[in-house]
């Protein structure tokens, strides 16, 4: 993977790995895996593989850290160290820290921290393998996990990118685009309230091909809530058919 | 005023629930007069009241409540309690003793140590103050035998079934006696424990399934099974 491909999208308008400029990759998610955390997802968006977990809300240690009217948030973004082809340090790096902030931030909208006041949750997302979008894929996982821990929320949170490749706008940028592309505009959604809790955007786009890259970006996150909505039902549900069919 | 659920149907967060005149009932949110589900569970409409019964949630406090509780520290004048909620509890030393508490006389640790477990009930609890706990009632205190076990607390209704047919079902059938903490923890003491193992099971059961019909008879069909089984092996 070391020669720079020339072009990043050939005549037919496929792109690298074979897809079309507004076709996501291939999604799976998984909730309440860790048996040992409130609350768990697993999300495998391409080749990132990515696990959460939560805690939670329960008493904050340190308690000078509580807040007397609201609840806390407390997020660790990480990767491990097998995750990119060089190892990766396992010291949170300036870019981690940055993406923890990000990530509670596109979450925090979503969750009534007004209800618990004096405590916290702590939220773990553990990168393991990376392919670009792993923002992304951290938010669209982390709230599902969220869900699964029975913490009251508005809205599942899903989040997707867009970017500019070479001249075309395409959704869902994976490593090579996202470090060769033109830009890159991740962007977190509530869908059902169509409210937007994180948008970023990385890169030089014009005014039009901004807006062209938010709808896209928007279109992608409706599509993963989506299978959000599939994945937290899927665990409840599998109980039910099996009790049916005795 | 439509609502967008049929009886029973699993709802996730933010799944828009009903509009106009309703009112927004457990694990649910209004904005901008649409009711929202803020859990995942199963959507119910009472009257006007849309409800939803989580699947997943986690115990909050409230005043009256009866909770299995750990206690975690003996302090100078009461203990902290685990009740395995967002808070941890207090429980003060003059409650336990039913006189003016003297530090100079009484010895704490002698009374209540750290790991023991109590049933209390919750006193007074608000957003500003962590929840207090009294065991200044019959069948309150320290709990000497049986055996402990969890659920998610918001199962506890399924568990005491519709005006309490489950939870008496298992008593008769197990001949054990239950006590159910509403922060989901539950106290099971019977002969012996064969038999505390047998109400386990059911609860386990319960907890797993709660979400389906006619469960009712399913466990107790499984209890009078595994009793049959019980017998044969004393033979």
């Amino acid at each position: 993977m070391n020669e720079k491909p020339e072009k990043l999208i050939d005549k037919k308008g496929c792109r690298l790995d074979g897809r079309k400029a507004d076709e996501l990759r291939p999604l799976k998610l998984e909730v309440g895996v860790l048996a040992n955390a409130d609350g768990s997802a697993y999300i495998e968006h391409g080749k990132n593989k990515i696990l959460a977990a939560v805690f939670g809300p329960r008493e904050m240690h340190p308690k000078h850290l509580s807040l007397p009217d609201r609840m806390v948030i407390r997020c660790r973004y990480h990767m491990a160290p097998f995750s990119v082809q060089e190892r990766k340090s396992p010291a949170p790096s300036r870019r981690e820290v940055e993406l923890s902030k990000v990530i509670r931030e596109s979450l925090e909208p979503s969750l009534f921290v007004e209800l618990y006041p004096r405590t916290g949750i702590d939220l773990f997302i553990e990168v393991l393998q990376a392919d670009g979008g792993t923002r992304c894929a951290s938010i669209t996982a982390a709230s599902l996990a969220i869900a699964d821990a029975g913490i009251p929320m508005r809205d599942l949170v899903a989040a997707c990118a867009a970017g500019k490749v070479d001249d075309t706008v395409v959704v869902d940028l994976f490593d090579l685009e996202d470090k060769l592309g033109v830009a890159d505009v991740p962007l977190a959604l509530m869908p059902n309230l169509n409210a937007v809790t994180l948008l970023q955007m990385d890169g030089i786009l014009t005014p039009e091909e901004f807006e062209q890259a938010v709808n896209m970006a928007m279109e992608g996150c409706k599509k993963i809530y989506a299978m959000q909505k599939d994945a937290l039902k899927t665990k409840y549900m599998a109980i039910k058919e099996e009790v049916e069919e005795e | 005023m439509p609502t967008f659920f049929e009886k029973k149907q699993v709802v996730t967060p933010g799944e828009l629930l009903a509009e106009g005149d309703y009112l927004a009932g457990e694990n649910t949110y209004m904005e901008e007069k649409k009711i929202y589900a803020s859990r995942i569970g199963l959507a119910d409409l009472d009257n006007k009241k849309v409800n939803v019964v989580a699947l997943r949630a986690f115990y909050v406090p409230k005043i009256g409540d009866i909770v299995i509780g750990t206690v975690k520290e003996v302090g100078f004048n009461g203990w902290t309690v685990d009740i395995k909620a967002p808070y941890t509890a207090l429980l003060r030393a003059s409650d336990v003793l039913s006189r003016p508490f003297k530090p100079q006389n009484d010895e704490l640790s002698q009374v209540l140590n750290a790991g023991d477990l109590i049933v209390a009930k919750i006193a007074s609890y608000d957003r500003a103050h962590d929840p207090q706990l009294t065991v200044g009632e019959p069948g309150l205190g320290k709990i000497t035998r049986g055996q402990i076990m969890q659920v998610t607390p918001t199962k506890i209704p399924r568990v005491i079934g519709r005006k309490g047919s489950m939870i008496s079902m298992i008593k008769q059938e197990t001949g054990c006696q239950i006590i159910l903490g509403l922060n989901g923890v539950i106290l099971i003491t019977g002969k012996n424990p064969e038999h505390e193992e047998l109400a386990m099971m059911a609860i386990k059961k319960i907890e797993e399934e709660s979400h389906t019909s006619g469960l009712t008879d399913r466990i107790t069909q499984l209890l009078k099974e595994e009793k049959a089984k019980l017998e044969e092996n004393k033979e």
